[in-house]
């Protein structure tokens, strides 16, 4: 294999693999934070228990998406050095403030928040869990600002003396609309994600009547949560698209294996694809849905592949300008089929919570369970594996191209060897990390009535 | 190359070593406490004590590393590049054991099975040791030059850096950081482990004492022209020598001082030795990658600046605050109280 897709193959498997933890931190701190919030709002012990324990499922989670980020920092030197001295007058910046303003608080925060329950008083104790929810939310901030820029280079100027992109406007880079399509969409994936894994664990005990007055509260929290983020997700999902259309039209046409620019557009459904003649040799479509998903109207022109490739050969020479066609349609699909089955677990669980019926709902419970987590993880993988793929060949959308990104220095025989040395070692960390999760997951909540309870149960 | 020091690009620089200045003061004694973990830890409880020791600030310490990283990618991507791409193997042997060692930090002592927390222990050991060892190969290879060529690309190989001169500075920096770490678990543990960590404490301040001598002199052997300011080495010889004696009176706070102000001052007079270089070349001093040719523009500079100025103090406020929260000793009866 060629090294620079050996490379690929390494970033793939690290940021999937990072991704499958990250969102549930990102919207589990925050809920987290709000039961501890109702706990010393009200003093009601059931929301200290909730608290403690999907707060020590989230230490779970945290650790791993902590210690797998920091390989994402450090393999834009080891493995993609000639992209990093292109961009990194821009894409670097990003990285060191995401360091400085989110890693240090999440971490410092977290420390508290484990150790403090008994030398912080209750309020400073809850401030604690808020910073570090912040501080998650602006880790994604700061690390999509880079990725967006990937994805459409924006406020740079190519500097021809020194052969690489160089910073123009900051302002212009920090109000990209890729940056503010893309991290909405995140953070409701975010809690879409948390939302998830909590209904579904809540679910499990319900199924067994177990722990009902804490799981029928965090059911319905996780529910509501569950729908709202969903609905989000898509919306702004939905605007993404958009703005995709605008930005990065070869990423739209090949998420739809549009061949041929059509107007009015129809959304394909099921497609084989016959790349030897650029068509698809099977496609059963939904008329004019491809043009209302892009420009909100019934009769707009949607771009296809063809021309795309065309108009990209003349714009920057020879080459193939099309994503991996598969992928990207098939990854698109099936992140918005599992988004739509999250959407419906996420309303039936509000449905049956207004009716009062969640806690007896035997078919909704195991749902819950068994396609809620799931889906979510499936969603999540999909969705950064298209956003991704989707804009190849390039690594700085119309500026720099994947091929020629890797590290010239590094031989090949290095990049599998690390290439095996990552997998294996988060194989392990998922079985360590899967078989406490379950343990802790099972166990439930314990009987903890005051914060020194808690204290003794949280020290490492 | 006659630009002064008074620009950004030196700032940066300054402010590079800064952050791993912080990052050796403060993680130096988190792997010190993981490496003394299978000397000073006798039982369960003891190792218990000694990780809920750096417990809750090990995390932040270990994101002055992260911080140091981001900053050479903003501020000096060729510095980045060069270095990332060049220490590649080493620097994933850091990555192995930076993650297993911070999983294990949080997983331990979740399952009582013993299995299990050996297994997370030795981890922990590993974890803490191949670092300390590592960054001291790796700061040894920027003292000693390297082989970039003419593009500015590392082109030695990864046998290259494990010369005599830079594993004698990765043995200097365990035993420093195994010293350092030796002292903070005298200030911050009780009981037994505390009276260990300070019976130890004494033979690895003369360990440590004649390791960093030894280097210094090699390092003066290895440069041709004063590389290393005179000052700064002979600072570091000096406290440690009274460390010798601190220890042996008891007065860990004063050795625990002086051991980070020699942490303070060996990569200070690393960094002040190598400027404006950032990584120097061996093959032809004109490939030299220095602090002018591999920075970011103006424009970054100052915007990280702006960001930096504002940020690093509210950092230090905060994380200072933590270390102030979790003043007091940890002893046994802290940790035996689990619900697990």
């Amino acid at each position: 294999m060629e090294d620079v897709l050996l490379a690929r193959w390494q970033f793939g498997i690290t940021t999937v693999y990072h991704w499958l933890f990250v969102p549930i931190t990102l919207g589990i701190t925050w809920m987290v934070a709000i039961m501890e919030t109702a706990w010393v709002r009200t003093k009601k012990p059931e929301y200290l228990r909730m608290t403690k324990f999907w707060g020590k499922l989230m230490l779970i989670n945290f650790a791993i998406g902590v210690v797998t980020g920091i390989v994402q920092e450090f393999q834009f030197g080891m493995n993609w050095s000639t992209y990093s001295r292109f961009v990194g007058d821009i894409f670097g910046a990003p990285l060191a403030i995401e360091a400085l303003l989110a890693f240090f608080i999440e971490s410092t925060f977290l420390g508290l928040w484990i150790f403090g329950w008994k030398k912080l008083s209750p309020k400073v104790h809850l401030a604690t869990i808020w910073m570090v929810a912040f501080g998650t939310m602006a880790s994604a901030f700061f690390i999509l600002l880079a990725n967006s820029w990937m994805q459409y280079p924006t406020g740079y100027i190519l500097n021809p003396v020194t052969g690489r992109a160089e910073m123009q406007s900051f302002s212009e880079i920090l109000t990209s609309k890729v940056l503010w399509s893309h991290f909405p969409h995140t953070i409701f994936v975010g809690f879409a994600t948390a939302s998830a894994v909590i209904l579904g664990v809540a679910a499990w005990h319900l199924a067994r009547k177990r722990h009902v007055v804490i799981m029928r509260k965090s059911a319905a929290f996780a529910g509501v949560v569950l729908l709202v983020a969903t609905l989000g997700v898509a919306l702004t999902g939905h605007y993404q698209g958009q703005v995709m259309v605008e930005v990065q039209p070869m990423k739209m046409a090949s998420a739809e294996a549009l061949w041929d620019t059509e107007q009015p557009a129809s959304f394909s459904l099921f497609a084989v694809g016959d790349k030897e003649n650029n068509r698809n040799a099977i496609n059963l479509s939904l008329p004019r849905a491809l043009s209302l998903l892009s420009c909100n109207n019934l009769d707009c022109e949607v771009q296809g592949i063809n021309d795309l490739q065309a108009a990209s050969v003349a714009e920057f020479g020879d080459g193939d300008y099309i994503p991996n066609l598969f992928v990207t349609y098939w990854s698109f699909r099936i992140m918005i089929g599992m988004g739509m089955l999250m959407i419906l677990i996420g309303g039936l669980a509000v449905w049956f919570h207004v009716r009062g019926t969640l806690t007896r709902e035997k078919g909704f419970l195991k749902l819950a369970l068994w396609i809620g987590i799931p889906a979510a993880f499936v969603a999540n993988a999909m969705g950064w594996i298209f956003t991704e793929m989707g804009r190849q060949p390039w690594i700085a959308y119309g500026l720099l191209k994947t091929e020629v990104s890797n590290s010239p220095t590094v031989p090949g025989a290095w990049i599998i060897i690390t290439l095996i040395g990552y997998t294996l070692i988060y194989l392990a960390l998922a079985l360590a990390a899967g078989y406490l999760f379950v343990k802790y997951a099972k166990a439930g909540p314990g009987e903890e009535e005051t914060a020194e309870d808690v204290a003794a149960s949280m020290v490492y | 190359m006659e630009q002064g020091i008074w620009n950004l690009e030196t700032l940066w620089f300054v402010l590079i070593a800064v952050l791993w200045i912080g990052f050796f003061f403060l993680e130096g004694f988190d792997f010190g406490v993981g490496i003394l973990l299978p000397f000073i830890g006798k039982d369960d409880t003891d190792r218990r004590v000694m990780i809920n020791t750096i417990g809750p600030t090990w995390d932040a310490n270990e994101v002055w590393l992260l911080t140091a990283g981001g900053a050479t990618f903003a501020a000096f991507p060729e510095w980045y590049a060069t270095m990332f791409s060049g220490f590649y193997l080493p620097l994933f042997l850091i990555l192995f054991a930076l993650i297993f060692r911070g999983v294990a930090f949080e997983y331990r002592s979740k399952d009582k099975l013993p299995q299990w927390r050996t297994t997370w222990d030795w981890l922990i050991f590993v974890g803490s040791l191949l670092p300390a060892l590592l960054f001291g190969v790796a700061f040894g290879n920027l003292v000693r030059g390297l082989e970039i060529d003419a593009a500015g690309e590392y082109v030695g190989g990864f046998w290259a850096l494990l010369n005599p001169f830079s594993l004698a500075m990765g043995v200097a920096s365990v035993v420093l950081f195994t010293l350092h770490g030796a002292i903070f678990l005298a200030l911050k543990a009780s009981g037994d482990v505390r009276d260990r960590a300070a019976a130890l404490s004494k033979p690895l301040a003369i360990a440590a004492t004649a390791v960093m001598a030894i280097s210094m002199i090699w390092t003066y052997l290895t440069s041709d022209s004063g590389f290393v300011p005179g000052m700064l080495p002979i600072l570091a010889i000096g406290l440690l020598g009274v460390v010798i004696w601190l220890t042996r009176e008891g007065m860990f706070g004063w050795a625990f001082a002086c051991t980070g102000l020699t942490i303070v001052a060996v990569v200070a007079g690393i960094f002040v030795g190598m400027y404006p270089n950032v990584m120097t070349s061996t093959i032809n001093p004109d490939y030299s990658l220095t602090v002018f040719n591999a920075s970011s523009t103006t424009m970054t500079l100052q915007i990280m600046t702006v960001v930096a100025l504002i940020f690093v103090p509210i950092v230090l406020v905060y994380q200072s605050w933590s270390y102030w929260v979790f003043r007091e000793r940890v002893g046994r009866e802290d940790v035996t109280a689990s619900t697990t």
